[in-house]
């Protein structure tokens, strides 16, 4: 047995000690020993409703992920929550050639159907749970303020703690199921009331509103995995966390998480807790980071594009990285149409995915906006598209987007979201 | 030669050739391509990442400030120890962070054969004084000699 200094209740002690059998009291130590190296003195009841796991795809390489999964199951360790998971790799709607399609079926996701079948046994919520935006109304993983979490993903995860004041650390895949199978996650970092405290003070003096992406990226790249408080964003997003702002928040964070590592941020005068608690929110010693129109041109302007051609006619346009909400897919469609009618074309110019939640998207059909946007050639898929992105047959295709993560993580070259419009309706120009 | 004394996060003593990332590794787009096709050099693929793009990660030392980016990082780091094609150890300036730490503990807890002693918090100075093919020893203290 190895040594620990946590403060375990009795319940806690007896899955450690064996009592509900080895792999469970394998689980326990690995949790743990996780909150040990973390300071974590004691393990808190996870309160939320639902759990989310990042790992929603069945890629060959990863074997000793599903020799654990099964581990798991065999011995009952099942999650005590129903989850959701990150979207699902494949979807015939994809444009994909014959090779690609080889690729993915037979070589790279050779394991999703078996792994979808552990999800299954494990707690997935539903067939429709597949999304990294699982907070949006239409799926119903939404977490109240307060609830404990033991979920992953990283934009999830600094949207939940953000926008929702849930608590949740940044949890790595198969912890965030651990979490959830004991019930108990360690009690360090982001569900400490000084771990949520600022380490940063943000500046925001832009002469107009900030592209989330690149502003989320300037920061993420920063402050890395402190928490920030952000000054001077509610001039441009309000004081009201309406559709608008929070999509934009989504996108935001999504960028500070994969260009850093951020869980937590603060918008002075929007995010629950800010709004709440001010600038009590801020470590005394707090430095201070300013983003003017020349740091975000700074940030653009570095970003590698590594494609072999750099003006190479892109083939793919993805957006939805993170999935997205059903206001951006309605504003899309109005852009769309209004690029498309100026340049006095019927469609866009370049093939098109927009992706969003299973829900989300079965929302979107039931407004006039499907047909509209459907009219103009735009793809709607419930794909990840950086799960399609990465190998080297779709690594080589000159593909465009607006999604900082989805940049970062693969070829795709970024451009902002005025900057795709232009080319999805008027060929760049 | 200088010695630099962290935190022993897990246990073991290797002696290997350093890489280093002066920025935060990005676990995710680091060693993604290494582990879907078959590189056993796990050759970084991270674009985002100058001092690493394109270099040996296994069996390296691997020296860096703290891993970033996706929350699949500790589960890619379980996969990496599960196929040998993780570094031979990793050592970071500052303390662990969650997504490292996670696969590093997953590592020991679930995987029988794997030994990749982790240290942390050596602190700034050895991220500035330690080089690409420096020879790096890691006894079972926590002290890290970079020679």
């Amino acid at each position: 047995m190895f040594e620990h200094h946590m403060r375990l209740t009795k319940e806690q002690q007896a899955i450690l000690d064996g009592e509900k059998g080895e792999t469970l009291s394998k689980v326990m130590e690995t949790l743990i020993r996780y909150g040990e190296l973390f300071g974590a003195k004691e393990m808190v009841p996870v309160t939320s409703e639902y759990n989310h796991l990042v790992t929603s795809f069945g890629l060959k390489a990863m074997g000793a992920v599903y020799e654990l999964m099964d581990t798991l199951i065999e011995a009952g360790a099942v999650s005590g929550q129903k989850f959701s998971v990150d979207p699902k790799p494949l979807d015939s709607n994809v444009p994909a050639n014959f090779i690609q399609n080889i690729v993915f079926n037979h070589f790279m996701y050779t394991r999703q159907g078996e792994y979808e079948a552990q999800l299954k046994k494990l707690g997935l919520l539903s067939e429709n749970a597949f999304t990294c935006t699982c907070y949006m109304d239409a799926v119903g993983n939404v977490p109240k303020k307060g609830d404990v979490l033991s979920w992953s993903e990283s934009s999830a995860v600094v949207y939940a703690n953000s926008v929702l004041g849930a608590h949740c650390n940044r949890n790595s895949g198969i912890i965030d199921l651990m979490g959830s199978i004991v019930g108990y996650v360690p009690y360090f970092g982001l569900l400490t009331e000084e771990g949520r405290k600022a380490d940063w003070i943000v500046e925001i003096k832009t002469t107009k509103k900030p592209e989330a992406q690149l502003l989320g990226s300037a920061i993420g790249m920063k402050v890395m995995e402190d928490v920030p408080y952000i000054r001077g964003l509610d001039k441009w997003l309000g004081n009201e966390l309406n559709d608008a702002a929070c999509t934009y928040l989504k996108d935001f964070g999504a960028a500070t998480a994969s260009n850093g590592a951020v869980g937590l941020y603060h918008v002075e005068g929007l995010t629950p807790e800010a709004a709440e608690t001010g600038d009590a929110l801020v470590k005394p010693d707090a430095r201070v980071y300013v983003v003017d129109d020349a740091e975000l041109q700074r940030v653009y302007d570095n970003y590698p594009i590594i494609w072999k051609n750099k003006d190479a006619k892109p083939k793919l346009c993805f957006m939805g990285c993170p999935h997205m909400s059903l206001q951006q897919l309605k504003d899309w469609t109005e852009k769309i149409e209004k690029g498309l009618k100026e340049s006095g074309n019927d469609k866009v110019l370049i093939p098109t995915v927009f992706t969003a939640a299973p829900g989300v998207l079965k929302q979107f059909e039931s407004t006039q906006y499907y047909q509209r946007l459907k009219k103009t050639g735009v793809i709607l898929s419930y794909i990840c598209p950086l799960m399609y992105m990465n190998n080297p047959l779709s690594g080589k295709m000159p593909v465009i987007t607006s999604s900082n993560k989805l940049r970062t993580y693969t070829s795709a070259r970024y451009y902002t979201d005025d900057e795709i419009l232009a080319q999805l309706t008027k060929g760049g120009r | 030669m200088k010695v630099f004394k962290g935190r022993m996060v897990v246990p073991g003593s290797v002696t290997a050739e350093a890489v280093v990332s002066h920025g935060g590794l990005n676990t995710l787009a680091s060693f993604q391509k290494a582990l879907q096709f078959g590189d056993k050099k796990a050759t970084c693929g991270d674009q985002n990442n100058p001092d690493l793009y394109g270099k040996q990660m296994a069996g390296k030392a691997l020296c860096l400030p703290q891993t970033i980016g996706s929350t699949t990082g500790g589960l890619v780091i379980y996969c990496a120890c599960s196929l040998k094609r993780q570094p031979a150890c990793m050592l970071f300036s500052k303390p662990i962070d969650s997504l490292a730490g996670a696969g590093v503990i997953l590592a020991d807890v679930w995987l029988d054969d794997v030994k990749m002693p982790v240290v942390d918090s050596l602190g700034e100075e050895f991220l500035e004084y330690v080089k690409d093919g420096m020879q790096v020893s890691v006894g079972e203290d926590g002290e890290v000699t970079v020679e």
